[in-house]
């Protein structure tokens, strides 16, 4: 074979994303994301993430030491924390319920209303075999801080955050890559054929954008019940298959009438191998812009739903379920499983979207280089 | 004119049959037999047959599609699965709610946009219009869960300069002390995304002949931009805002779900939750018809202000 003379649109779009430096950054992160995400999944890293390593609720290290307030005791600002909300209608009640507290009997105030607590014997001769035995059970061993904090569990935040991060991406991919593929087959069929396909498929079309897309999911997720990542996955990559399948449609439309089609016809190649060989390599660049926008959207969609409880199971971590933990861990304090989750998910997305700028100027073929 | 509007509306009418096969689809046949849901969970079969006789469960499907269809078209859902309230009663109530965040949210976010839009295009290709750029894909890469739980917790929680949560009796007491930090926390999530794509909008006219003439007879940046340019890129923008309008009405349940609001979002969640079949149903069918008809009164907005675009 001789020498490629001329550079094609796949060559002429690396180099032009390769000058400009905020896509290579872009790209640069977007790999980081999916190497770790390849190394957790393996099992290489992280496969001890759901091993309590910490005390609950343990601080990052230089938080604590920051705050000066010591390992032992990560938060004791409860009364800074509890402070009067002026909008608290029962301000008052629970002001005074709070000095009745705060006595030096602050115990005996509670009223116990007659009733004697029957395990109270059975509670204190476990806390006083618990207190011989030392601090040496399972949770002796256990660190007072950690470089990015513990959850609730005493789990690596940091870990867990890396985990989250597999389960997060792998929807988005996964789901995105379903909705490019369906969108692309149902808009090459509906381009290619015209007519009565065209008409149906724009029918079927029509009907899905009627029906805005948050509903669309929320509506599946009903119907399905059982949560799990394949679930996830189906209701996402099913119901956005629009946008890819209005635009490759219109490729295909302005595609099928040029020469190199009709060539094609002339030596004899089928339609599968017309619409498929010949023509998608062609719009294949409209499909990748496509895939990039959808990843972004349904990683950001696979939080929401996880975080509302309709998307991973319990016992598997998304960057959705942290949030979701992190909202209630918010009000006590402990800001760090919110920050991890949060942080991780906004460099990965705007890397994601800076690269999916790039990737769209660079893969228009009206701009040349 | 009138014959387009005829023309369009019969349109919609094998669209708003798919979207009813559709939903008769998902949830009579994928969704499963609602009955063993409903008995609980100390169910006997009498109880069981009880219900699915009186849900229409036990009719073949070509009956059952036909109670469907007799639904929508008398727009009576039936009661509610869950709490028994008629589900029209329950869509009727929750509406109010939805669009006393609403309707302030979308003119303060087109508002802000345009300004911001306009600002940033007089000074594009600068530092600022880069770096604002890049701020706002930052800011899209932040997940609204984060704006509402960090917002909700400083500025309600800590600082109680709004209430946590709540909703009242009477439309100034929500528009003002409830709605206010929703309202809020949806312009800092929307106005990054709004900002991005008007300012494309804007892009568009300023390279445009009309621009340079008016630029070329001695008019002000000002009024180039607020009376000439504004006034073309008024079209996408309309048509934008008017197309996110029927998705705002569910897209806005994070935050009627973070901040109590009976609104039309939170009763989407509750009822997904809940198993609650007709209300999703109902919803389902009201969102897909007003996305229809508000497409319809786009297409004759975008008329009324472009001349050079025809109806046909």
């Amino acid at each position: 074979m001789t020498a490629q003379h001329s550079a094609g649109l796949w060559q002429l779009a690396w180099r032009r994303l390769r000058a400009d430096r905020w896509a290579m950054a872009a790209l640069a992160v977007v790999l980081a994301f999916l190497l770790t995400l390849l190394l957790s999944a393996s099992g290489l890293i992280v496969a001890d993430w759901e091993q309590e390593v910490a005390v609950s609720f343990a601080p990052p290290g230089w938080a604590a030491a920051a705050a000066g307030s010591g390992a032992g005791a990560p938060l004791n600002d409860t009364d800074a924390l509890l402070r009067d909300n002026p909008f608290d209608p029962l301000a008052d009640d629970l002001r005074a319920l709070r000095s009745e507290l705060g006595r030096p009997d602050g115990k005996a105030s509670l009223p116990m209303y007659g009733v004697t607590d029957p395990l109270a014997d059975d509670l204190a001769q476990l806390r006083a075999a618990h207190g011989a035995g030392g601090t040496t059970g399972a949770t002796g061993a256990r660190l007072a801080t950690l470089p990015f904090g513990a959850d609730k569990w005493g789990h690596d935040v940091l870990k867990k955050t890396v985990k989250g991060g597999e389960t997060s991406v792998v929807v988005g991919l996964v789901a995105a890559l379903l909705a490019v593929a369906l969108g692309t087959l149902l808009g090459a069929l509906a381009g290619y054929w015209g007519g009565v396909v065209d008409a149906l498929l724009n029918g079927l079309y029509n009907i899905f954008t009627a029906i805005p897309s948050v509903l669309m999911i929320l509506a599946v997720a009903a119907v399905l019940q059982q949560k799990g990542v394949l679930t996830i996955v189906l209701i996402l990559g099913l119901t956005g298959w629009t946008g890819p399948y209005r635009l490759i449609r219109a490729e295909y439309l302005k595609h099928k009438g040029r020469e190199y089609v009709l060539a094609a016809d002339a030596i004899g190649a089928s339609h599968w191998r017309k619409m498929f060989v010949h023509i998608f390599p062609n719009v294949s660049h409209v499909a990748l812009v496509q895939l990039s926008i959808l990843v972004v959207g349904f990683i950001k969609a696979e939080v929401v739903l996880s975080f509302l409880g309709f998307g991973v199971p319990v016992g598997v971590v998304s960057w959705g379920s942290m949030l979701n933990e992190a909202q209630n861990e918010l009000i006590l304090g402990r800001w760090w499983q919110l920050t991890a989750a949060a942080l991780a998910m906004a460099v990965l997305v705007t890397a994601f979207s800076l690269l999916t700028d790039a990737l769209r100027d660079a893969l228009d073929p009206k701009v040349k280089f | 004119m009138l014959a387009y509007i005829v023309r369009r509306l019969a349109q919609m009418l094998p669209t708003m049959l798919g979207v009813v096969l559709l939903l008769f689809v998902l949830f009579n046949w994928v969704g499963g037999d609602p009955a063993y849901l409903l008995a609980g969970k100390m169910a006997n079969a009498e109880s069981i047959a009880n219900i699915r006789r009186q849900l229409g469960v036990d009719q073949p499907y070509w009956v059952q599609l036909g109670i469907f269809l007799r639904q929508i078209a008398t727009l009576d859902f039936g009661l509610s699965w869950a709490t028994g309230e008629p589900v029209g009663q329950i869509i009727a109530t929750r509406l109010g709610p939805s669009l006393t965040v609403l309707v302030p949210l979308t003119l303060l976010e087109t508002a802000l946009g345009i300004a911001l839009a306009l600002a940033i295009a007089s000074v594009r290709g600068s530092l600022t219009d880069r770096l604002v750029m890049v701020a706002c894909t930052v800011g899209m890469s932040v997940s609204i869960l984060v704006y509402i739980i960090v917002f909700q917790y400083q500025l309600a929680y800590r600082f109680g300069l709004f209430p946590v949560q709540g909703w009242g009796e009477h439309l100034g007491e929500n528009l003002l002390r409830y709605a206010s930090l929703p309202i809020l926390i949806g312009l800092a999530v929307s106005i990054a995304p709004t900002l991005r794509l008007y300012r494309s909008f804007v892009l568009d006219e300023v390279g445009q002949d009309y621009v340079r003439t008016a630029r070329a007879k001695g008019l002000g940046e000002a009024r180039v931009m607020w009376l000439h340019v504004l006034r073309n890129a008024a079209i996408p923008i309309l048509t934008h805002v008017m197309a996110s309008l029927p998705s705002l009405l569910i897209g806005a349940f994070l935050l009627e779900r973070f901040f109590g609001i009976p609104g039309i979002g939170r009763e989407v969640i509750l009822a997904v939750e809940r198993s609650d079949f007709p209300v999703i149903k109902a919803i389902t069918v009201y969102v897909a018809l007003a996305t229809m008809l508000v497409n319809l009164l786009t297409d004759l907005l975008y008329q009324a202000l472009d001349p050079r675009v025809r109806l046909s």
